[in-house]
């Protein structure tokens, strides 16, 4: 298996005012590869996928020291676009959060931001994306519909379509069935195993076995610092570290 | 131990009875207003005709023959609210939008209340204002023969309204979801694109409602448009033609009208069709803004 590096973060530290939130981590992710990050609440998890692609630019009062390459371009440099780095990385959040548009004008959303203006090639890419999203068969009677009348599931999968429609390389997914049923759940988890043909994958978690059931990689964060990362299998099975062994056994949590 | 139970229930009988009092009073005023508009105004439309009453283009009711046409008074109404609210809408929703979007925690902290306060100062100060500062500016800036007309009248009507509309819009602004911004911003929209196609939207509905409060203020003010339109009860042609709107009409000629008269009447009527223009205003508003609160998910 030939583990090429997709995103690298090298000595990253997080700050919320004065309160440090992530230490001194180093961690790669690469292409192709479903990367889990679990760890208890509150650990940092999220806040460290949101730097890859600069989502904690919105939040006032936050500080980043350390370096993040996607493709080995630094994407804090000066002369990089915040708006391209968004486009090659994308993301799905916790809560489902379709625009309250229609179900076409959320998947054909990014790509008109993006200056597509054929509506020929918009509606290819529409269909194309909520077929890959494993959404289309469900929907394509009611495009021109609400996406709010969708169900939770559809809606994360609406969402996850409208992300995979501008051609992300990288798709961060941050607790994506945290507000899911079971089988909901598990539509998810078979769409990201599918989707990591494509596409580089990272998905927070704090379900310790939907990390072991889809991921290639995990890393296990505690309290801001990277305690543990290996593949999957043997961060499970044989983890290294005292703490990740009591995370994984239930002993916190 | 009997008795202070009795006592007890009767004290909360009493509280009942007076709340319940005090609520079904505005209802009382809201019918007796009501019946009062139709029956005082009705008898002019039998008189002059509902046609010539509300599209005759002459307004002389001192005359005799007098001319009841309240069209040119109509007309003076909507020019300067289309006016206002084209400044309301600019200033209003632009602000909104600013404190809401682009300015950080110290400007939004400072310009909100700042605008709010705008709508604590009494319409007379505003006609005041207009009568001697902004219209012999006007005047003077345009070469126009007097200062007191339709424009005047828009620009300060708008200002008055502008703490309604900013203050509504930016509350309808602040309630679209973080998530949304979130969700576009990640899909590599710009901030631009992300405040006109899914911040507004979403806001759409009270944004709306907003301009069409701010609306119903400027079409039932008085005091100021009287004192700052040049009341002439003539057909406006342009911006800068002196109008006689119809708030200003009863309030400048109720004191010399006979009671029970023709006038009198006419006046009723005027204040009867205010007053249904205002309702409507509040009933589109009111069924906008539920709308919108069922579209977000929030309770009704």
């Amino acid at each position: 298996m030939n583990n090429e590096v997709k995103i690298k973060a090298k000595n990253v530290n997080f700050y919320y005012g004065n309160k440090q939130v992530l230490e001194n981590i180093d961690l790669e992710f690469y292409q192709n590869r479903v990367s889990a990050l679990i760890g208890p609440s509150g650990c940092g998890k999220s806040t460290f996928i949101r730097l890859f692609n600069r989502m904690n630019d919105l939040i006032s009062n936050t500080r980043m020291e350390g370096k993040i390459y996607l493709d080995n371009i630094d994407i804090n440099g000066k002369n990089v676009d915040v708006v391209k780095i968004r486009r090659l990385v994308g993301m799905v959040f916790q809560k489902p959060n379709p625009f309250p548009k229609t179900i076409y004008e959320n998947v054909s959303y990014g790509l008109e931001v993006n200056g597509i203006k054929d509506k020929k090639s918009i509606e290819e890419k529409v269909i194309e994306s909520l077929d890959r999203a494993a959404l289309w068969r469900e929907v394509k009677d009611r495009l021109h519909d609400s996406a709010l009348g969708l169900s939770g599931g559809q809606q994360q999968r609406l969402c996850i379509a409208r992300c995979l429609a501008v051609e992300p390389e990288v798709i961060l997914f941050d607790e994506p069935c945290a507000s899911l049923d079971p089988i909901s759940t598990r539509s998810i988890e078979e769409l990201i195993l599918e989707l990591k043909k494509y596409y580089t994958i990272v998905i927070v978690t704090h379900n310790m076995q939907q990390a072991a059931r889809i991921s290639d990689f995990t890393a296990f964060l505690y309290l801001g610092e990277l305690i543990e990362f290996g593949p999957t299998e043997k961060l499970f099975t044989v983890p290294k570290e005292k703490t990740t062994e009591e995370y994984l056994t239930g002993k916190f949590g | 131990m009997k008795f202070t139970i009795r006592a007890g229930v009767v004290k909360e009988n009493i509280y009942k009875w007076v709340f319940a009092v005090s609520a079904f009073a505005s209802l009382l005023f809201l019918v007796g207003i009501t019946i009062t508009l139709f029956i005082e105004g009705l008898p002019i439309f039998k008189e002059v005709g509902f046609f010539d009453l509300l599209f005759g283009k002459l307004w002389y009711p001192t005359y005799d023959p007098a001319d009841f046409g309240i069209f040119p008074l109509i007309m003076g109404t909507v020019w300067v609210t289309v006016g206002a609210l084209v400044v309301c809408v600019i200033l209003g929703v632009g602000s909104a939008l600013y404190i809401n979007e682009l300015a950080g925690k110290k400007q939004r902290a400072i310009l909100k209340p700042m605008i709010e306060i705008l709508a604590a100062i009494p319409s007379i100060v505003y006609g005041f204002f207009g009568m001697v500062i902004v219209a012999p500016f006007i005047q003077n800036l345009l070469g126009l023969p007097t200062g007191l007309c339709a424009f005047t009248g828009s620009l300060i009507l708008g200002i008055m309204a502008l703490p309604t509309v900013c203050s509504i819009a930016e509350d309808a602004l602040s309630f679209v979801p973080k998530s949304f911004r979130e969700a576009s911003l990640a899909l590599g929209a710009n901030r631009w694109q992300t405040m006109v196609r899914v911040v507004i939207p979403a806001a759409g509905s009270g944004i709306s409602t907003a301009i069409i409060l701010g609306m119903s203020r400027a079409v039932g003010e008085t005091m100021t448009v009287l004192m700052v339109t040049g009341g002439a009860a003539v057909i406006p042609h342009s911006f800068f033609d002196p109008v006689r709107p119809m708030t200003s009409t009863i309030a400048a000629e109720m004191g010399e009208a006979v009671m029970g008269g023709a006038h009198y009447h006419a006046l009723f009527a005027i204040g009867l069709i205010l007053f249904l223009i205002t309702f409507i205003f509040n009933v589109i508003a009111e069924t906008i803004s539920r709308k919108y609160r069922l579209k977000l998910g929030l309770s009704g």
